[in-house]
């Protein structure tokens, strides 16, 4: 079945931070840096196909009464792997990063696409479904990352692109861009900017 | 001691703010803050659950999970802290589960107000930030009391600021495409700056 739909809807038509507004704790704290968003952004997209074709398989056998707690304990597992992962190969970020891989099992978007999809679907059809919308998040994360890295330290995954003025470049870094607020600001004008050309996606008061 | 509690209450309220300095329930944050009695309702579900879930998890944390935590058991070697995760989101449902049931037996006024709440906190990342920096920031037992306190005090006080300026905003000429989420996430950053200046109190 359209392979390419379920894994391109979610990136462009139906970005699930920008429209549906899903999981934007950790699109606001992680950003400052690329490097951050870019692993925060590839561990979402592991754990929600993931967890989607898992929960998409025993599917069948959760009974309705407690399907929430089962989709919970997918998740909670796959994070858990996610979580060790980083702790054993990439240290230093894991250590950045604190509590928020451990929040990716709040995330609304893998809730959302295992109780919205997942359990209506085969496992293979979940797990594109999955990593679609983990795809169209890490975007918004990268975009939104780029914008503060660059224009907050000049640099980008790291590595100087403006010289600063500070270094005896030209680049004045604009320092709100690394404080948290920051995040809040580029993605409501990045909404602005959607819904301007999208109108039908305003809401209605 | 108590010079010690009170400092760490003012601080999780204020200096370290759950909505506005880590961002955490955010989604909850942005589209239950359109008016100010359902704010202060979900406000006050996420004060009881926290000053719950917290003491608990760090129960569980230092009984269970912690290395050598199981030696009461003949286990001293056993280091479980990998579960964490799992388990403190288990309990966190489990807690919200039974809480809905006491209220809804016991207090019947409080559970009208605040029963469609208590589901959604469940998944709320504030009550699973709260039990893991927790954990990370190892406090005792009677910190995590005092912190799950504050700290879902300081989400009730941010939610219920940005609920009323959201009701007073009803009279302001916003730009068409900029209404609603758009300028919510705007005024989220001016409130979150604005906390930015409690960041430079020692205590």
């Amino acid at each position: 079945m359209k392979t390419k739909e379920l894994l391109l809807d979610p990136v462009v038509k139906n970005n699930p931070i920008a429209l549906q507004v899903l999981g934007i704790c950790s699109a606001l704290a992680v950003t400052s840096q690329l490097k951050q968003a870019a692993i925060m952004g590839a561990a979402v997209m592991i754990v929600t196909g993931i967890s989607s074709a898992m929960v998409a398989m025993i599917r069948n056998k959760i009974p309705n009464s407690i399907r929430i707690i089962v989709q919970m304990t997918v998740a909670a597992s796959a994070v858990i792997v996610a979580d060790q992962f980083l702790k054993a190969y990439f240290f230093d970020v894991s250590k950045q990063m604190s509590v928020y891989i451990g929040l990716i099992i709040t995330n609304c978007i893998v809730m959302g696409r295992m109780e919205g999809f997942a359990m209506k679907n085969g496992p293979w059809a979940s797990f594109l479904d999955g990593v679609g919308n983990g795809f169209g998040y890490a975007l918004l994360l990268l975009a939104v990352g780029i914008v503060r890295e660059l224009f907050g330290s000049g640099k980008l995954f790291g590595i100087s692109v403006m010289s600063l003025t500070t270094e005896g470049g030209w680049y004045q870094s604009n320092g709100l861009l690394l404080l948290p607020p920051s995040a809040f600001f580029i993605i409501g004008v990045l909404i602005w900017i959607l819904r301007t050309f999208r109108p039908e996606q305003i809401e209605k008061e | 001691m108590l010079e010690e509690y009170l400092s760490l209450f003012i601080k999780s309220v204020f200096i370290e703010n759950m909505a506005l300095a880590f961002f955490l329930g955010m989604c909850t944050f942005l589209a239950l803050s359109k008016k100010i009695e359902t704010a202060i309702g979900l406000g006050i579900a996420v004060i009881i659950v926290q000053a719950v879930t917290v003491p608990a998890n760090n129960f569980v944390y230092n009984n269970l999970l912690r290395e050598g935590a199981l030696s009461w058991a003949g286990y001293p070697e056993a280091d479980l802290s990998f579960l964490g995760l799992i388990s403190y989101i288990g309990v966190v449902a489990a807690i919200v589960q039974i809480l809905e049931m006491v209220l809804d037996k016991y207090v019947p006024a409080l559970y009208n107000a605040l029963g469609i709440f208590l589901p959604l906190i469940t998944v709320n990342c504030a009550i699973l930030g709260g039990s893991l920096f927790m954990v990370e920031r190892d406090y005792t037992f009677g910190q995590s009391v005092v912190y799950g306190i504050g700290s879902g005090t300081g989400w009730a006080l941010a939610i219920v600021a940005l609920a009323g300026i959201r009701e007073k905003m009803a009279y302001s000429d916003v730009p068409v495409a900029l209404r609603g989420l758009g300028i919510t996430f705007i005024t989220a950053g001016l409130m979150a700056i604005v906390f930015m200046a409690f960041a430079g109190i020692q205590l």
